[in-house]
């Protein structure tokens, strides 16, 4: 790995970011503006925004960051930059941690944002630390960005790639325990839930929001959403080849 | 030509894509320090051997040497240009923009940027998105990007299409003065009378090589005054 090639990649992607303003504004608006929605459509039950108002600050990002990313990935290989890469004295890590690099960025600042405006403005309570909430909040983006630049092998053009989030994404939604408690689901969906990341996301950011003790449970999601981004990184950079047919 | 002097050899290279048999065992060499054309038909595989030299195409059977490491060798990657025929760069950024990144993945000087933009003639809209230049400017930073390391062995496959005839002069004016410098030099183009500003001369068909050799000899061989006249004269003498 180069830390040259890193950085060159890392703040590419962030040029790339940069030349688009409206992409950029709808990632770091739109995660505020729907926190600020749940609060006024739980208007008559408060506590059900200081229940999953707190995981959505993470759940945000891990959204964004794999749709950005699938669609970056794939628009590098349809228009053989990829190629053109692959053919360059670069390691396939640096392109991934350059990737890595950029959008923890963003993902830092999009988490702060929306903290700021969940806690700050909305009166969203955390009884944990609040950095620790940004902490995780980054680890599911790099998650994102990890399940996003995967599957992006899988589609062929961005059409497919869009529909790998409702496809990928909203069944871990629907799964992590932010609409009902998992051991109210049905049993075969609850024993699903524990294989998919997403809720350990949700878990360590709710147990964040609910006491100012870090658990050993805390810790246990931060590794499991670790391991699970080494995971998906692994496979992705199994993805991406030299040569092709 | 002796094997020494060969950049690129290639030895019954059979490639298949998507089921279809492009390239049925080919051989030739590319020899050092000239302009190669590779001519022929769109789709008789000029891109696919291109793919091949470069090492980014998987290969059925077959060697491919490339100054003398198998293609695709790491110890190549900055000895090899490749220009795709479509432009593969960042089109959301600006020229400047994308030969500051891939000069820092190649670790070339800074100054290469502004050398290889002045060497495509594309100073005055360097700083613009390439996305917003035209489809002759977007070939251009492609091209640019391939010079920043001073390659040793250029591919180019079909570098000029859609650009002015003044423009094409000019590009292959600069080919002419790398090969000078000693860069090999292997430019594809269905357009033959490009073939005519090459030292010599790879004729290929449905994925076979009619002709390997320098020009003048194909031209006194076949009696033709062209590279055009003499494919015509292959092909109908093979048929």
């Amino acid at each position: 790995m180069s830390p040259r090639v890193v950085l060159a990649t890392g703040r590419r992607v962030l040029l790339q970011l940069r030349g688009d303003p409206r992409t950029l504004a709808l990632l770091l608006l739109v995660p505020c503006v729907l926190e600020a929605l749940i609060k006024w459509v739980f208007e008559g039950t408060p506590e059900v925004f200081q229940r999953v108002g707190v995981p959505l600050v993470g759940i945000f990002p891990l959204i964004s960051m794999f749709l950005v990313t699938s669609i970056a990935m794939l628009r590098e290989r349809t228009t053989g930059t990829l190629e053109r890469l692959m053919t360059m004295p670069l390691a396939k890590l640096d392109l991934l941690a350059g990737y890595g690099l950029a959008f923890a960025a963003m993902a830092t600042l999009q988490a702060v944002l929306v903290s700021f405006v969940a806690v700050g403005l909305l009166g969203l309570e955390v009884a944990g630390s609040t950095p620790l909430v940004v902490v995780f909040a980054v680890l599911n983006a790099m998650l994102g960005m990890a399940l996003g630049l995967f599957l992006s092998a899988f589609a062929r053009t961005e059409f497919q790639a869009v529909q790998f989030m409702p496809a990928f994404l909203l069944p871990q939604i629907l799964l992590c325990g932010l609409l009902v408690p998992r051991d109210q689901m049905a049993r075969p969906l609850e024993l699903l839930s524990y294989l998919l990341p997403m809720t350990y996301a949700y878990d360590a950011l709710s147990r964040v929001a609910a006491s100012s003790t870090v658990t050993a449970e805390v810790w246990r999601d931060a590794v499991i959403l670790i391991g699970a981004t080494a995971l998906s990184l692994a496979l992705g950079a199994a993805t991406l080849r030299r040569r092709t047919a | 030509m002796a094997v020494s002097d060969a950049a690129i050899s290639i030895r019954d290279l059979v490639v298949d894509r998507g089921g279809h048999r492009v390239l049925g065992g080919v051989s030739a060499e590319v020899a050092a320090g000239r302009i190669t054309g590779l001519l022929g038909p769109s789709g008789c595989g000029k891109s696919t051997l291109m793919r091949s030299i470069v090492g980014v195409q998987i290969v059925a059977s077959g060697q491919v040497d490339v100054l003398g490491l198998p293609a695709g060798s790491p110890g190549l990657r900055s000895d090899v240009g490749y220009v795709t025929q479509a432009p593969s760069v960042y089109l959301d950024l600006t020229a400047r923009q994308n030969l500051d990144y891939f000069a820092r993945v190649l670790d070339a000087p800074d100054q290469r940027v502004a050398e290889s933009i002045a060497s495509v003639d594309l100073a005055d809209s360097a700083d613009r998105p390439v996305g917003s230049l035209s489809g002759g400017q977007r070939a251009r930073v492609s091209l640019a990007t391939a010079l920043l390391s001073r390659p040793r062995l250029l591919v180019l496959d079909e570098p000029t299409v859609g650009l002015d005839p003044v423009l094409r002069g000019e590009l292959w004016a600069g080919f002419r003065h790398l090969a000078d410098a000693g860069t090999t030099l292997l430019v594809s183009s269905h357009v033959m009378d490009e073939a005519d500003r090459c030292d010599d001369i790879v004729l290929m068909r449905d994925g076979a090589i009619l002709a390997a050799k320098q020009r003048e000899q194909l031209l006194a061989e076949t009696g033709a005054d062209g590279v055009e006249q003499a494919f015509l004269r292959l092909v109908g003498a093979g048929s």
